[in-house]
């Protein structure tokens, strides 16, 4: 399936400090200003990433009769008598749990087989010469740029004749193996010195070996990153769920949240818990794997 | 596919001399490849020649194999399709705003960022805080906040403004949505010009000092056009990804595109028609091949726009 802009989202390189500060020669004025300025924007413009998350956690923690008194009393930020029953009624009023555990096999699986295929793929485009490579490469980068829209159909009526409709398969097989995941390994593979290969190959170690047990090792930085983008891509996915899947049982996080939305509308409590809570795992794996993810990225940026 | 990464296996390769090697490496070649190559040509290339295809066949939504060719008819009836217009107007007015503010907002925060400044990992895990999460559930959180009753509403009413009905208006629907949207991805595209800003060689700054420019000049006269091809690259994404909107259009009509189709997008309609209509399968085919066209004229129109052979 082509790669949608979101995955196309190419993420920071580690911060390299060539750039000084670019005021040197400025009246102090000046550099006073342009600091005084610069914190404004950006302590402001983290006060409106932020604000919407405090004020959705600060709801799901209140009594549905308090968020239903909020409307005819006006306006309140903390709840008045603190409540874990939205947290606790999203797993009984609807499948949350079910949602859940779909969401989290999708998007371990596909993750895995990305990673297999990507850096498979990925090296013997950066190292092993074959009939064909480049051509074959060049066609892979060029879908990266062809709108994803155009394949849903498709999509649909193969996985359909697949007898894939709704199933947690359908959902994990179209994106087993992405331009993106083939591009990023192969830009990190030629990245890394030959050298390195080249002294285990004279030691006698076949391709296989050098790939499993010389190359893979040093990949581990853009591994980290491949799998954060492949698994948030999957986590969040919400078109292809919503064309496929039909029934309850094969519904994921965004699509189960989706139709929660329209039969609970305002309850709003609930709807608050439920959000946080999906967001809860990428929020962990962005915090635990923050490092590798700019290290990977630099390593692949620079060298790219 | 497990046999290429286990060791045991590659253990009895060990002894082969580097002839026999390079003879091994086309295979070993293939053997890597191979794998992928079906996946990627049966999830990712065929559907891309099938969509086309498809746009030429009127479709049978209860038996899909059941096909007619019809020519060009599902084209000439989406371009005289009054819903298909409101949608790509919906979707180039969305497209324009969004594009336009947060690329100059991630320039803007990238460049204040980039000053000598504490807290600069803060603010960059902040701003890119909101792009890693699900845009259903971001969709969700802003229902809540675009509420009558809600965030928004109260922190305008503090400056003494009476706030609209947001998304269940239509003036303000589709502007509610691109706001969210810029919300969500300006951070990321941030990031994108930070990236670049650092790279920006340090000597052409002071250069400039040196020869007295100020912090404006050295703003338009250095940074901006050493940028122009992150800002092409920033640009491109944006306009894919606000073209294909839908999630959040979704979302926060409930399923509906309203109030009055204010928040029907392009690929909104072609969802309706493949899946919510009787044998529009083809139409909504027909659409997508549009939509793809005029993404791919939209991308190399402003490619021009910013053409340069700067190299420093």
């Amino acid at each position: 399936m082509a790669v949608s802009s979101s995955e196309l989202k190419v993420p920071p390189r580690a911060s390299i400090p060539t750039a000084p500060s670019a005021i040197n020669e400025t009246a102090p004025w000046v550099r006073v200003l342009i600091r005084v300025l610069a914190y404004s924007l950006l302590i402001g413009f983290a006060f409106i990433e932020f604000i919407p998350f405090l004020w959705s956690i600060t709801t799901s923690f209140k009594p549905e009769s308090e968020i239903n008194a909020g409307f005819v009393n006006g306006f309140s930020w903390l709840p008045k008598n603190v409540t874990l029953e939205n947290y606790a009624n999203i797993f009984t009023k609807v499948a949350f749990g079910t949602w859940f555990i779909n969401s989290l096999i999708v998007g371990v699986v596909t993750t895995i087989m990305t990673l297999l295929f990507s850096s498979t793929a990925g090296y013997a485009f950066a190292r092993i010469p074959f009939p064909g490579r480049d051509v074959i490469f060049w066609m892979i980068i060029a879908t990266m740029m062809v709108p994803g829209i155009i394949t849903l159909i498709p999509i649909y009526i193969l996985l359909k004749n697949l007898n894939l409709l709704n199933s947690l398969p359908g959902l994990i097989i179209p994106f087993m193996v992405t331009a993106f995941g083939i591009f990023l390994m192969r830009q990190f593979f030629m990245a890394i010195p030959v050298e390195l290969e080249e002294a285990a190959r004279v030691d006698g170690a076949g391709r296989f070996r050098t790939f499993a047990q010389v190359v893979m090792p040093l990949a581990r930085p853009a591994l980290s990153a491949l799998t954060i983008f492949t698994f948030m891509g999957r986590w969040n996915d919400f078109l292809l769920p919503l064309i496929i899947v039909s029934t309850e049982e094969n519904r994921t996080l965004p699509l189960g949240m989706s139709t929660f939305r329209s039969l609970y509308k305002t309850d709003w409590g609930l709807l608050m818990a439920g959000s946080l809570l999906v967001m809860l795992p990428i929020v962990i794996m962005f915090v635990a794997f923050q490092r590798f993810f700019i290290e990977g990225v630099s390593y692949t940026g620079l060298k790219g | 596919m497990a046999r290429s990464v286990n060791p045991a296996q590659a253990a009895v390769m060990t002894g082969s001399s580097l002839a026999r090697q390079k003879l091994m490496d086309k295979w070993a070649g293939v053997l890597f490849v191979l794998p992928a190559l079906i996946f990627f040509m049966v999830f990712t290339a065929y559907p891309i020649v099938y969509g086309l295809f498809l746009s030429l066949f009127k479709i049978n939504t209860f038996n899909i194999d059941d096909r007619t060719f019809v020519g060009l008819d599902n084209f000439s009836k989406v371009l005289v399709s009054d819903d298909f217009h409101t949608a790509l107007l919906n979707t180039a007015v969305f497209s324009f705003f969004v594009v336009t503010i947060q690329t100059v907002l991630s320039l803007l925060l990238a460049v204040a960022v980039n000053q000598k400044i504490r807290g600069k990992t803060f603010f960059r895990t902040a701003f890119f805080f909101p792009s890693i999460s699900s845009s259903v559930v971001i969709s969700i959180i802003f229902l809540w906040v675009f509420n009558q009753n809600g965030l928004l509403n109260y922190g305008l009413s503090m400056f003494g403004i009476h706030g609209p009905t947001w998304v269940d208006d239509p003036k303000t629907a589709l502007p509610s949505i691109m706001g969210l949207n810029i919300w969500t991805t300006s951070g990321t595209m941030m990031i994108l010009y930070l990236a670049a800003l650092q790279d920006i060689p340090a000597h052409l700054y002071e250069a400039a000092s040196v020869d007295g420019a100020t912090p404006v000049q050295r703003f338009f006269r250095i940074t901006l056009p050493l940028l122009t091809p992150t800002t092409f690259f920033v640009v491109t994404l944006g306009l894919i990804g606000t073209f294909q909107v839908f999630d959040q259009a979704f979302v926060i009509s409930n399923g509906s595109g309203g109030p009055e189709k204010s928040t029907l997008t392009a690929v909104f309609y072609i969802y309706q028609q493949a899946f919510k209509e009787s044998n529009h399968m083809g139409i909504a085919a027909a659409g997508s091949v549009v939509l793809l066209a005029i993404i791919m004229v939209v991308t190399v129109l402003q490619k021009f726009l910013f053409k340069t052979d700067q190299e420093y």
